[in-house]
């Protein structure tokens, strides 16, 4: 293997003398009394590699030894990723013993002697290819398969299986014959570098499917896709990290995957603390036992920053290849760009805009493609769902990160201040997002089957009665409540119906904070059906009086279980308003 | 800071800037504590032999044959109960006239806390002012900022918060401020009898600016010692913040590194985070709570220093005057607590959460009040009671003078909105108003 001596030190960039071949992104090992500090080559110039250490480079000194090993940085991939905390190197953080992490610790990313519960799905003889079942074991009740392994090429003969049984995660599993006649040994877990995508598929499709968050403003009004991307940028205060959290609570995913990039500590304690106690809604199991926490907090080493991101992608594309719907959060990606930019200035490349790296827009774009719903070599479906937060400086929108990432991601949820002030929440603000999904064929064709044929232009003319309802409001604001026609308030009541009725959600009350796709197009349905119902108003105090019985009464059906006898009477107590209503007005 | 036997003094400096020196040395570590002509350095940047050095104090005055002294480690703390009671400049030596605190050597910057090992913060911290135990309850382990302008009395401010709040340690770190808040901050630590608990790190506005840079880990350091290994509550106090990063953006400056926003340097966020994020409550039961001014220019907060800052700390606080009564308010509006929820209505009275929203809804009815008759129209007699609540609201909750628990500030609410409001106004639960509605 290649040695080398350090030649220069700045922060944490490392220049490297080498006395044989370096490759790019190749992890080195500095020595530094009897630890081992792990770097990672960025550039090479000569006999000299540039590599950025993932740590601070405190007491390093000229000549130090390095041990480069051949390897890029490579996750672990196997049973027992689930309900983990790893850092952004994917250590386990639990199987560190002290209360610090000191420099240079490492721990393992699985447990290479868990017994797991084997089931061959193959059959010896056959043929198979990279990402093919060979068999599989539960993993916290999941389906966990076990794969032929991504690096493999060409068609591999199956030449020795295990019978069912318990095996260690180091076992050998099966033995592979390649085309070459080389034999290949399969253990229960496998190792794959992270900056590759996993594309062990016949076919990467169009996502067309809604992804449920069980928010109705974006589920309805702007609905992510299986295997989509999404992105929410804010300024600080505005809540994304909390509404990303909830989407993490109530989602449909087999998988999450929530990648803490660079931000607050305590956010992640509240995560570590809420979960084992928080159910999923889909199974009733502990939220805990679907998710694993990529965890590289904003005091943790910047060089690992990027590395968190795409440990956290790699994993969720592993569980993709089983045939799983993984959803992967990370928060927040302008932290990542941050770390780029502060190596790139070390090396003293020439800035882009904002002295962020000029490569900046294709790395994000090529993050944001490796989601995607893909079609197995055996004709199952798995998918990768990804939702980023962007932190735009000084919560201006027209800076790199968030112009690159508005180019890739198909859905843009914007978090507005003033809802968030006047506590609307979600304080999402159901105009200013979009999803790009709603004018795809295939999201027309899934709500067409699922929903109902004319579901697209319900969502629109939703959309249509708010912008209308804006409108309204800023007619009444400058002129006042009696120079307006009588019609500006009635606009601005129907805008206000759904959004209280419809697009404000209680995330603390057991029932509505979560609301299926069945019971969001019937309250959709009954409030569209509403605002089209003709009344005539006296004035405009009879106007808002109305609405605010009808949104009372939506109010409550919204805290009441679907369909239940409650929700039916506040439902039917709905048309006996109008009725009052009108027989008021003959 | 002698030679010590067989140890190379370096006397050949072959560059200088305002800041830094370069020069041909051997066996130097990266963060390496140095000394030119006696000034405090430390190593910046290692290129083959070429070592450079950053120069605290700056490099007026030194010649190319000023003679270089490595310390052969990076910066370290005496770590010792005897800190206490003491003040000491960002080198860790003292400045007021006693001898050197012995004890545990320490590297300044300390590892980082697995995050896994952390505790939810989730203890008050009460601090007597409603402006915050009301409307923006802190907690141990939290670290927030006062938003302030310049003209507002932030320091004060600070040393009364420090003096009431219950804690068993407070670390004091000044970076540039005049030495008339340094005195300032004594005379209250020295008033309130509890100066024995107090530990302060001190560079005023007439030190060398670069010093300061070594003041967060001076202070974090001893405060990591405190809350981890004697299990304390310590709250430390940063002012001014601002000043830190200007340094910061000095060095980067000097290392010819391209600025990114706001003339600062791009790893600013990261700066900044590596100080905040020591803020952490123990499971033993220690902690460290952080609470800093960061100053603004004309209120700006999207400038890159206050725009970081609140992306990492939990939280921001504003001071304001009250426009009825002249008080130095906190402004209900703008200052958040993030934690806060982690214990109002839970730790504190059930009725918290309900009488903190409700009063900081009529005193932003009351601001529109105002502004309606400022624009001449007339007032109705909602209104003017509005008004009137603002006024003893300010008086008799806000002002920071003030000085009650949390029991006694929720009393005080009720009585206001009783004062001057039917319940049905107020949309409080029936339950609460059944149970506090004073008769």
């Amino acid at each position: 293997m290649t040695k080398g001596k350090i030649k220069g030190i700045t922060s944490n960039l490392l220049q490297i003398e080498v006395d044989g071949p370096v490759a790019q992104n190749e992890i080195c090992y500095v020595q530094q009394d009897q630890k081992e500090l792990m770097a990672e080559v960025i550039k090479i110039n000569g006999n000299i590699a540039y590599a950025q250490l993932f740590e601070a480079g405190t007491g390093l000194q000229f000549g130090n030894e390095v041990r480069f090993s051949g390897e890029l940085l490579e996750v672990w991939l196997g049973p027992g990723i689930l309900s983990r905390n790893y850092d952004g190197l994917q250590n386990d953080l639990e199987a560190m013993p002290g209360t610090f992490i000191q420099s240079g610790e490492q721990s393992p990313a699985l447990d290479l002697k868990a017994q797991y519960h084997f089931k061959p799905l193959a059959t010896v003889g056959k043929k198979y290819r990279a990402g093919d079942f060979l068999g599989e074991v539960m993993e916290q009740h999941l389906s966990h398969k076990i794969m032929v392994p991504f690096k493999l090429k060409g068609e591999l003969e199956l030449i020795r299986i295990n019978e069912e049984g318990d095996y260690a995660v180091a076992d050998e599993m099966a033995q592979l014959k390649d085309e070459e006649g080389n034999i290949h040994s399969v253990l229960m877990y496998q190792k794959w570098p992270v900056k590759w995508p996993i594309k062990a598929y016949q076919d990467k499709l169009r996502p067309g499917e809604i992804f449920q968050t069980g928010l109705r403003v974006i589920d309805s009004l702007n609905p992510m896709a299986i295997g989509g991307t999404a992105y929410i940028p804010g300024a600080f205060g505005t809540g994304k990290t909390v509404l990303q959290q909830a989407i993490a609570k109530n989602n449909q995913a087999d998988v999450v995957i929530l990648v803490a990039c660079g931000e607050r500590a305590n956010e992640v304690v509240e995560i570590f603390h809420s979960f084992p106690n928080l159910e999923d809604i889909r199974t009733g199991r502990k939220l805990k036992e679907k998710t694993t926490i990529v965890c590289n907090t904003s005091n943790m080493p910047v060089a690992a920053r990027e590395a968190s991101v795409y440990v956290g992608m790699t994993m969720a594309e592993y569980y993709r290849s089983m045939g799983h719907k993984v959803l992967l959060l990370a928060d927040s990606t302008s932290r990542w760009a941050q770390a780029l930019r502060e190596m790139s200035n070390r090396m003293e490349e020439l800035p882009g805009t904002d002295a962020f790296p000029v490569e900046l827009p294709a790395v994000i774009a090529n993050f944001y493609s490796r989601a995607g719903i893909v079609e197995l070599n055996n004709g199952e479906f798995g998918s990768v769902t990804f939702l980023g937060t962007v932190s735009p400086a000084g919560g201006n929108f027209k800076e790199p990160v968030t112009e690159s990432t508005a180019k890739v991601a198909r859905c843009f949820y914007a978090l507005s201040q003033k809802r968030a002030d006047a506590k609307r929440y979600p304080a999402i603000d159901p105009l200013q997002s979009y999803s790009r999904y709603l004018d795809y064929p295939e999201f027309q064709k899934f709500s067409a089957e699922t929903l109902e044929s004319t579901w697209v232009e319900k969502v629109q003319r939703a959309k249509e009665i708010l912008s209308k309802g804006i409108e309204a409001r800023d007619q009444i604001s400058i002129l006042g409540d009696d120079s307006v026609p009588i019609d500006y308030h009635e606009d601005f009541w129907k805008s206000e119906l759904i959004d209280f009725a419809f697009i404000q959600q209680d995330s603390f009350d057991d029932i509505d904070m979560n609301s299926s796709l069945e019971r969001q197009s019937f309250v959709l349905n009954r409030v569209l059906e509403v605002s089209d119902r003709a009344i005539e108003f006296a004035d405009f105090n009879e106007v808002s009086r109305f609405y605010k019985q009808l949104i009372n009464l939506f109010k409550q059906m919204n805290y009441s279980e679907f369909q239940s006898e409650a929700f039916q009477g506040f439902n039917r107590q709905l048309d006996e308003q109008f009725e009052k209503t009108l027989a008021h007005e003959s | 800071m002698k030679a010590k036997a067989f140890q190379p003094i370096y006397t050949s400096i072959t560059a200088l800037t305002k800041a830094t020196v370069s020069l041909k040395a051997k066996n130097v570590q990266y963060d390496e504590l140095a000394w030119v002509d006696g000034r405090t350095a430390q190593v910046i940047k290692v290129d083959g032999d070429q070592v450079s050095l950053q120069v605290f104090s700056g490099t007026e005055g030194l010649g190319t044959n000023a003679e270089v002294i490595f310390s052969g480690a990076a910066p370290t703390l005496n770590l010792s109960p005897l800190l206490a009671g003491r003040y000491f400049n960002a080198f860790g030596q003292p400045i007021d006239h006693k001898d050197e605190v012995k004890g545990k050597k320490q590297a300044l910057k300390g590892s980082t806390v697995n995050p896994v090992r952390r505790q939810l913060p989730s203890e008050l911290l009460a601090t007597g002012i409603a402006g915050i135990d009301l409307n923006n309850t802190l907690v141990t382990g939290q670290k927030i900022p006062f938003f302030a302008d310049p003209d507002q009395p932030y320091n004060q401010v600070l040393a009364e918060v420090a003096m009431r709040a219950e804690t068993d340690r407070i670390i004091l770190g000044g970076m540039g401020i005049s030495h008339d808040d340094f005195l300032m901050f004594k005379n209250s630590f020295a008033e309130s009898g509890a100066s024995d608990k107090i530990i302060s790190y001190i560079n005023t506005s007439e030190d060398p600016p670069l010093e300061r840079l070594l003041i967060p880990d001076q202070v974090c350091t001893t405060a990591e010692y405190f809350a981890y290994e004697k299990n304390e509550k310590v709250l430390v106090l940063l002012t001014d913040m601002t000043l830190y990063a200007d340094a910061l953006a000095i060095v980067s400056n000097k290392m010819d590194q391209i600025p990114s926003k706001d003339s600062m340097p791009g790893s600013l966020y990261s700066d900044l985070a590596r100080i905040y994020e020591k803020a952490v409550q123990f499971p033993e039961g220690g902690s460290i709570t952080i609470i800093a001014v960061t100053t603004l220019n004309d209120g700006d907060i999207t400038h890159a220093i206050p725009d970081n800052t609140g992306y990492i700390t939990e939280g921001q606080l504003y001071l304001k005057r009250d426009p009825d009564t002249g008080l130095t308010v906190i402004d209900p509006f703008r200052s958040l607590s993030r934690l806060k929820q982690n214990v109002i209505g839970v730790k504190t009275r059930e009725d918290h959460p309900q009488v903190m929203n409700t009063m900081v809804r009529l005193y932003a009815d009351a601001a529109e009040a105002r502004s309606k008759k400022e624009n001449g129209f007339d007032l109705n007699e909602y209104d003017q009671r509005c008004l009137d609540f603002a006024k003893d609201y300010a008086r008799d909750l806000l002002d920071v003078e003030i000085n009650i628990g949390i029991d006694e500030m929720l009393d005080r609410g009720w009585h206001l909105m009783s004062k001057y409001f039917k319940p049905f106004e107020l949309g409080l639960k029936q339950q609460l108003i059944d149970n506090y509605w004073p008769n």
